[in-house]
């Protein structure tokens, strides 16, 4: 009884503490890495509810790919970050303002709220208790909502279509292969044969032919 | 000492004003502005998948599924969006983002 509280306040502690220095620390990569282990602390709590594949997942996507995906671009941009920090002293004032607003409203409900008695009825599709949390999922997902499946990976094709868009150029000086240009390139068309006569050496007439 | 709804829901309240206070500290700097509107998205499937699991309804954790795809993508095109910036002005100050206000 007592183990699952305790890991719920180890990894709520941990992924709140590092939610705050990905906000406060300094240097934007130690962000980027706080925010891996908010991730994998919050992927903590989903097991403890229960939740593994969507864990597991949290995991996979966002610390192998988004998180990284942010690493990658700031260790490709070459920008003065310290400069970017001015005005944090500047906004600590009003951003703690509106966050304790913020908190006090959300408290403020989570503190006068009750489950309708009626949402037990209107359950759309129960966790079955016999078989995996991912099977369970995969029951639902690919049956009633394959149309929010579906949508979900035209999101991500359409997203990965506009960053290759967003970010692919064509440098006009670097030179390029061209397979195509390269087959049809014949002997005729590569080649020609002077008759180069004795003691006078190329002509320069013949020499813009050859070059041509 | 039983760990109810209540304190995952409290965790995710706390994730989420994170995010909000961190959009606000970093003005400046778009890639830490991101990384909070991450970990407001964060908080949101910390709050889809407690509901569903206490009220043992697994359409929570679909629509959890879809949020983290949405927040991939939109990671994705916002990245994408920063480095043409970075390009462009050399810079990836948020504040010279309004050049075109007329």
């Amino acid at each position: 009884m007592i183990l699952p509280a305790l890991f719920f306040y180890l990894f709520a502690g941990v992924c709140v503490a590092s939610a705050v220095m990905v906000i406060v620390s300094r240097n934007p990569v130690h962000s980027v890495l706080f925010l891996i282990l908010a991730f994998v602390n919050a992927s903590g709590l989903f097991v403890l509810m229960g939740a593994e594949f969507l864990a597991m997942i949290l995991v996979v996507v966002y610390v192998g790919a988004v998180a990284v995906l942010f690493l990658f671009v700031i260790m490709m941009l070459d920008v003065d970050f310290a400069e970017l920090r001015e005005g944090f002293i500047e906004y600590l004032p009003i951003g703690l303002v509106i966050g304790g607003i913020f908190l006090a409203e959300l408290l403020l409900v989570a503190g006068g709220w009750v489950i309708n008695p009626g949402t037990a009825k209107s359950i759309t599709a129960a966790i079955p208790n016999n078989i995996s949390n991912t099977e369970a999922l995969g029951l639902v997902l690919y049956t009633k909502y394959i149309h929010y499946f579906q949508i979900a990976g035209m999101v991500l094709l359409v997203a990965m279509i506009g960053a290759i868009v967003l970010t692919l150029r064509h440098k006009a000086k670097v030179k390029r292969q061209d397979i195509s240009v390269q087959n049809a390139r014949t002997p005729e068309l590569a080649m020609a044969v002077r008759k180069v006569t004795s003691g006078q050496g190329l002509q320069d007439a013949d020499a813009a032919e050859w070059v041509k | 000492m039983t760990i109810g709804l209540g304190h995952y829901l409290a965790v995710g309240a706390i994730l989420f004003t994170l995010g909000i206070l961190g959009i606000f500290l970093n003005r400046k700097n778009i890639i830490v502005i991101l990384m909070s509107i991450e970990l407001i998205l964060l908080a949101v499937n910390i709050n889809l998948v407690a509901f569903s699991t206490f009220l043992g309804d697994i359409v929570g954790q679909v629509f959890a599924l879809l949020v983290l795809t949405v927040a991939a993508a939109e990671a994705a095109i916002g990245l994408a969006v920063l480095v043409v910036y970075f390009r462009n002005r050399g810079s990836i100050a948020v504040e010279d983002v309004n050049l075109m206000k007329g």
